[in-house]
């Protein structure tokens, strides 16, 4: 059975959907099948991000109300073998993500695939609930600012009490943060918010930090998974990222320099 | 091809649900039917609207004498006025065996969401202690209802604890922190570092725009001395 990931913020414009394309490629490239889901009806993304959006025929939506099968829908990654899209519906609404057929799709997948990667629209409302309820895993992608974290850890807390797990009284769903935009300049200048300060606000353990990089515009713009720019910074850390979600030990790297960060500079340790 | 079941039950025709709805009361401070069927053309007159086919509970605990009440009549004086009897509140069982016969049904007498000043012993004898080992998200709000609560990891900003009886943070207190929340004076809010955005004993709150740079960080209890908001550190 798949292990469901769920790639979330509260926030929106940090990363979610750059991470859930470089995540779910990162592992199809170390060979697991992986099917990565575009949660945000309405507003859908991944599509434009993993450069398929004009071999979309059949979404989420259709598969859930039955107009089409998965094998109809599912898009094939061109690049990466064992990687395969599942676009969201463009001109549907949240409400057509019922939990029950969303259950079902997510069922049917985790007979054939290793891992499935949600990418979750911002927000706490349907659409996010929808993307994490049936999460074995989450990564939380925030940006080292105030409000990111916050909702950060609105979204933690949420994850905590109505996912499928937490209702149903399993173990909770595993945490893990995804710091991204993350530039050391900023922090040596009292700018922005440091690790650590991030980490004792939200008290998950940290998966990998993704600095601030022309390359996700620029692969966005592609339509190429930042992961695939093997010279990017971001797509290293993305790398280490999925090596260590894997268990493997990575040390930090694109984060030198880091000198006090903002909460400490203010108050003093 | 078949369509899925959606999520909603539809198997069962209906579902009970317990619900909190909003009823006019009436209020009887007297029995006489006359001076009730008076006043109260009085006041419909003035809003008919309001009025008209609305449901009212009689209030019957504000009466000193219930003798002689004639319920059936009360509600047929009532009906007369376009309003809809469902019920009666309170009054002796003679007075409710008199409701039941008029069609009318009982409410509770106690009344919900008035805050009353709960004797400090009723609190203290009341509830287990509810201790909490994950962190207070932002957003989230926990209760312990009739006693104490501990909270074994931080609370963050935008998160509320609130509790009965006293209130210990042994994390960084981040949020607000409500203590003897049903009027218990002598409750008391102990954290391990005061960050807190608002702090409240029995109603009596401090909001913190800028904290104190003594107690910033502190380990601080909170109590209410006299007419006083104390903090003072551990």
């Amino acid at each position: 059975m798949a292990k469901v990931i769920v790639v979330t913020s509260g926030k929106g414009g940090v990363g979610k959907t750059t991470t859930s394309a470089a995540f779910a490629t990162g592992l199809a490239r170390k060979g697991h099948k992986t099917a990565v889901i575009d949660f945000d009806v309405g507003l859908r993304n991944l599509d434009l991000i993993m450069g398929c959006e004009r071999r979309v025929v059949y979404d989420f939506v259709n598969v859930i109300n039955n107009e089409a099968n998965l094998n109809q829908a599912l898009i094939r990654d061109k690049r990466v073998e064992n990687l395969h899209i599942l676009p969201a519906s463009q001109t549907r609404d949240k409400e057509a993500l019922t939990l029950e057929g969303v259950g079902r799709v997510l069922e049917e997948l985790g007979r054939e695939f290793d891992y499935i990667v949600c990418d979750s629209p911002a927000g706490i409302e349907h659409g996010a609930y929808a993307a994490m309820y049936y999460a074995d895993e989450a990564l939380v992608v925030t940006n080292p600012e105030v409000s990111s974290v916050r909702d950060s850890d609105r979204i933690l807390g949420i994850m905590a009490s109505k996912s499928r797990r937490a209702v149903q009284g399993d173990t909770p769903i595993r945490e893990h943060l995804v710091l991204t935009r993350y530039s050391h300049q900023r922090v040596a200048r009292g700018e922005m918010l440091g690790v650590d300060d991030v980490l004792e606000i939200l008290g998950i353990p940290l998966l990998g930090v993704i600095p601030e990089s022309q390359s996700v515009l620029q692969a966005s713009n592609a339509g190429v998974p930042v992961i695939l720019e093997e010279s990017s910074d971001a797509g290293q850390s993305y790398d280490d990222v999925v090596a260590r979600f894997l268990g493997e030990e990575r040390p930090h790297r694109h984060m030198n320099g880091e000198k006090k960060g903002l909460l400490r500079r203010l108050f003093g340790t | 091809m078949d369509r899925p079941q959606s999520d909603v039950l539809t198997a069962t025709p209906f579902e009970i649900k317990g619900s909190m709805l909003t009823l006019l009361e009436l209020r009887l401070h007297s029995t006489g039917l006359e001076a009730i069927a008076q006043h109260l053309a009085e006041k419909v007159a003035k809003a008919p609207g309001m009025f008209r086919n609305a449901p009212i509970v009689v209030d019957l605990q504000a009466l000193v004498q219930a003798d002689g009440l004639d319920l059936a009549g009360l509600a047929a004086v009532l009906r007369g006025h376009g309003l809809v009897p469902v019920g009666v509140r309170g009054g002796s069982p003679p007075l409710q065996a008199a409701a039941v016969e008029a069609g009318l049904g009982l409410l509770s007498a106690e009344r919900r969401g008035e805050t009353r000043p709960v004797p400090a012993k009723a609190a203290a004898a009341g509830g287990k202690t509810r201790v909490v080992t994950q962190p207070v998200r932002s957003g989230q709000q926990i209760y312990a209802d009739g006693g104490d609560l501990v909270v074994l990891a931080a609370v963050s900003p935008g998160a509320e604890v609130l509790a009965d009886g006293n209130i210990h943070v042994y994390g960084p207190l981040r949020g607000r922190a409500l203590a003897g929340a049903h009027g218990d004076r002598t409750a008391r809010i102990f954290c391990q570092c005061l960050e807190a955005e608002l702090v409240s004993i029995a109603g009596h709150y401090r909001l913190f725009e800028e904290l104190d740079p003594a107690l910033r960080g502190r380990a601080v209890q909170v109590f209410e001395t006299g007419d006083n908001l104390m903090l003072q550190p551990l």
